[in-house]
Parts: C-alpha cells; structure tokens; sequence
C-alpha cells in the first residue's frame, strides 16, 4: 500500500446556496500517482461542519461522501441461447458510466437521503449511471443498466458502504475510501452532502487527481503519440530479450 | 508482487506473468507452436482486457519464437527457403486478416467467432494429429521401426512453379505453401495467435516436409507474421503492453530453451500425440464455454472496442 501522506487542508468553503451550515473538507491525499508498483490506495477523507449559529434542533446532521471516477459510454451486450450455443444477442449503449464509483455514508442510505434528492444530485449508484437512451423495444432494458452495476460491484469498482462515514458532535466526520488497483487515469471527483432529514443542506466538491507517474507514464505517453516508434520499441526489446536469454542458456550449458 | 501494467490498466501478480510465461514458453520449444492459443485465453482469464492481451501476445511470441529459432538454427532444422515461401504468403494474410477482423467487429460479433474459429480448427487439426500419430505409434511398436512411406499427394505435384526445396528434400509447386501461409496468416490475425498449431500439421501432412525441419521452419515464419502483427496492432490499437510483454518473454524464453531441449530428445510421433492432446484440451473448454450457460449473461464493452 503505497501511502502518500500529503496532508492537505482545503480551507476554502463555497457559499453555492447560502446554507447554515457548510463543509470545510481535508484530504489525506489530493492525488493519486500510479507508479509500476501501484496496488491499490485508501484515501482519507476527513472535515468539519462550520456554522454562525447553534446545532439545529430535529433530525441529526448526516454526511455522505460519494468519490466517482471518470465517466465514459459503455456497451452492455446480453447473451441468448442460439442454436444450441450462447451469443451475443442484443446490446445496449449506457451513455455514462463512471470507471469507479464509492459511497460512504453516515446511516442507511434511504433513511438519510429522499428519492427527490437522490434525483437531483445523483448520488446513490443506480442515479450515477446515465442511460437516457436505452433503447426501450429491448425487453428488460433495465436489466441492462443493472448489469453494469452488478459487474462492476463484483470488480470491486463502484460500492456502497453504509455506515462506514463517523461523525462527532455533528460537527467533525471522516471516513476512508478505498480505491482499487485497477483504476484508469483521470480526475475523480469527490462529493460531501450533508443531509438533514432526508433533504440535502449542503454539499462540497474536490478533485482527487488520479494520473500515472515515471515509466507508467513515459510507456502510456509514447504508445499514444508515437505509435510507429513505441512498436518498433517492443519488437527491439522483445527480440534483444530473446536472444540474450538464449545466449545466456547457452553458455550457461556449455560452461 | 503487484505490478500495475501502463497500457492494460490493470494490477497483476509479476510472478504469475513469469510462470505463465515460462510454462507456455516450455510446450512452444517442444512443439514448436507459438503458444498464442494457450496464452491468449489465460491472459483473458488473469483480467487483461481482450483487446490488450492479443496484441501483447503477438510481441511476446516474436520474443519467445526468436529464441527457439536460434536453437534449430545451430542444429541446422530450419529451412529458409520454405520459410520464405510461407511468409510471402503470411504477410498477405494477416493484412487480409485485420481487415477481416475489422469487418466482424462491425457486426459486433468478433468474439463468437474467435471462439467458433478456436473449436473449430482447433478440433480438426487435434484429432487428425492424434488418430494419424495414434496409428503411427502403434506401427513402430509392432513392425519393430520400418515407418510407412508417407502417402504423396499427386496435386501437389502436378502444379506448376516447382522449386527445390534442399533441407526439406522437397521439389514441389511454390502454390501450396503460399497458399498455406495466406490461410495461417489470416487465421493468426483473427484468432491472435502465432498459428504454428495450424501451420505444423499443414506442413506435415499437406507439404510432407520432415517432422523435424518443420518446427524450425515454422518459428522462422511466425517471427516475421507476429513481428507485422505487433506493428498494426501497436500502430491502429495502441494495445501493445511492453512491460506485460517483457514479463511474459522473460518467463517465456527460457521456457522455449528448455522446450527445445526436452523436443530434441522426445521422439517425433510421441511428440505429436502429446501437442494432439493439448490441442484438444482447449478445444474442448473453449466449446464447453460455448455449451454451458454462462453465469454471467451479460458483459460490458467500451465504445469502439472490443
């Protein structure tokens, strides 16, 4: 576990709807480098609830802390039985899916977040994943939707753990979000709501800059922009390794 | 140890790319088969995505095959001018391979009919191999080692373009090995493989080249078929993972030199009967996959991919 201990305090608030109460967010690391060893990371995220006036009276203050990957369009493809064998039959396009997707929160999700707001700022994993255009003379084209989350919760890339966010006085909270070793490059966002009632009062957001480092990078970098000499660069290496392996069994026999 | 690939984007066990690499690496000296059609499917099984683990294959089997062919280079086991022959024929179909491949893509089909490309050839060139080097064991055992003449075929010889063929003591038409080299090389470019386990048959049983001649031979070839693959995948793909490359080829090399090793001192028909075996073993899991429902209906793919 490669643990960077840049202990970086974000101390700027954004006043987005006036609130009462608002986040003041710290960060065990605001970027992840993903060097050849990478395996995997757990990013601590930690903060305040700042407030002119007293702790409300009525429900207590619940965090949720939501991190998403960068999103991209994803085929879901199902398969039918055909003449006795299993194919591909009919596909769907889910416009957008996050590579990774991690809630974290205070209480069971239901009780701290209403249906309306879950829609309005898409927070639980089934809103974070966009498929307006599913094609609806496919049966079953919620299934497919389904699919990307079951597949991707088996992979360990999009969770919820409820529960898991622990928040003092109603006032202090923190909580660590566990990323895998199969994360693709980008900038992750990462969303604090605070919610009473069900109702959300205030939420922050910050990036986590998730980018390859070193070799990791160099290797990425010239397979994109320099293709011709990227592949003539594995064909050396590799025939070089060959033939200096063979040599070296060789002598290796003679001797 | 973890190692976190650049171009897979996925972290993966070094030692586990080592010992893959080294275990295929043994079955491509002895046979003298790239090893593409084991390692393809086990590199899907480890979670390389598809489209990655083809390409870093191709670049891992012109590593794997240069070393065994330096091997049968020095035992004097390869001919050149056949290879030459072969790879005319492998260039022309690999281009024609790609294009294709891209076409069933388009359909969205590609990998039913990878896999139905694998049971398919991988099951008639297995039991062929296996009942033909049943049947020629049983013989040595019993006419105490006078082997039957090969049965020749007479359109091989009938066609025009005749040349001689000195290693392979052969004089035959240039057509047939072309045109088994165009097939191999279309086949290697759909199924992501060397294609030495379709090439070494042909060339035994199609061309009637020595057993021994072909495995060296055929290596020659697929150095130049995969070499070419490597580059288009590298430059249209940008699928091939050099440090997923280097770790297989570090296994794989010295497996090939041991392979070698161990097939020189192996006799020719027990040698057959065993690469029959193993060819029908991923024959049959890759038609039962096929068969048997699978627990997970559905899969995901990114736009354009594969």
């Amino acid at each position: 576990m490669l643990k960077r201990l840049i202990a970086l305090l974000v101390l700027c608030c954004t006043p987005a709807f006036a609130e009462d109460e608002q986040v003041v967010l710290g960060l065990s690391q605001d970027r992840v480098a993903i060097t050849a060893t990478f395996d995997g990371s757990e990013i601590l995220i930690f903060g305040a609830v700042k407030r002119e006036t007293p702790i409300p009276s009525g429900p207590p203050l619940e965090v949720i802390v939501a991190v998403a990957g960068p999103s991209s369009p994803v085929i879901v493809r199902r398969k039918e039985r055909k003449v006795g064998i299993w194919v591909n039959t009919d596909s769907v396009l889910v416009d957008s899916a996050p590579s990774f997707y991690a809630v974290a929160t205070s209480g069971p999700l239901d009780d701290i977040l209403t249906d309306t707001e879950d829609l309005r700022y898409r927070i639980s994993i089934e809103r974070a994943i966009r498929s307006v255009g599913a094609a609806m003379h496919i049966r079953g084209a919620q299934d497919f939707a389904d699919a990307v989350v079951r597949i991707r919760e088996d992979e360990n890339l999009y969770s919820i753990r409820e529960n898991t966010v622990a928040v003092d006085e109603q006032t202090l909270f923190r909580t660590s979000i566990a990323m895998p070793a199969d994360l693709t490059e980008g900038d992750y966002a990462a969303r604090i709501f605070l919610t009473r009632d069900g109702e959300v009062i205030s939420q922050y957001e910050t990036i986590i800059d998730v980018r390859k480092v070193g070799l990791e990078r160099f290797l990425y970098n010239m397979s994109r922009q320099q293709p011709v000499w990227y592949g003539l660069m594995s064909l050396v290496i590799a025939i070089a390794a060959g033939w200096g392996a063979s040599t070296a069994f060789r002598l290796l026999r003679e001797t | 140890m973890q190692i976190y690939l650049p171009i897979a984007e996925v972290s993966v066990n070094a030692f586990l790319l080592l010992g893959l690499g080294g275990m295929v690496g043994i079955l491509s000296g002895m046979f003298g088969v790239g090893g593409g059609f084991l390692m393809t499917p086990l590199l899907f099984f480890i979670g390389i995505p598809p489209a990655v683990a083809v390409a870093t294959e191709a670049n891992q089997i012109v590593a794997s095959s240069f070393s065994g062919v330096l091997a049968h280079f020095r035992r004097k086991t390869v001919d050149f001018r056949m290879g030459t022959v072969l790879l005319v024929g492998g260039l022309m179909g690999a281009a024609l391979g790609v294009v294709v491949f891209n076409y069933l893509k388009s359909l969205g089909q590609v990998d039913l009919l990878v896999t139905l490309c694998y049971v398919v050839f991988l099951g008639v060139v297995g039991s062929l191999m296996f009942v033909e080097s049943l049947r020629a064991l049983r013989k040595a055992k019993k006419g105490g080692g006078a082997p039957a003449k090969r049965r020749q075929r007479g359109w091989v010889h009938a066609m025009p373009f005749k040349m001689r063929f000195r290693t392979s003591g052969l004089y035959i038409s240039v057509i047939p090995p072309v045109l088994v080299g165009l097939c191999v090389g279309v086949l290697s470019a759909i199924m992501g493989v060397g294609g030495g386990f379709i090439m070494v048959p042909a060339m035994i049983y199609l061309l009637g080249m020595p057993t021994k001649v072909v495995v060296g031979t055929s290596l020659f070839q697929i150095i130049f078929v995969t070499a070419f693959t490597t580059m288009l995948h590298a430059t249209t793909n940008y699928t091939v993972d050099i440090v997923l490359a280097v770790l297989l080829l570090v296994g794989g090399v010295v497996g090939a030199q041991i392979g070698t090793v161990i097939g020189s001192r192996m006799p020719a028909e027990q040698l057959r009967v065993l690469l029959a075996a193993l060819v029908l073993v991923v024959c049959g899991k890759l038609a039962l996959d096929l068969l048997i429902e699978p627990s997970e209906l559905f899969s995901l793919g990114s736009e354009g991919g594969h």
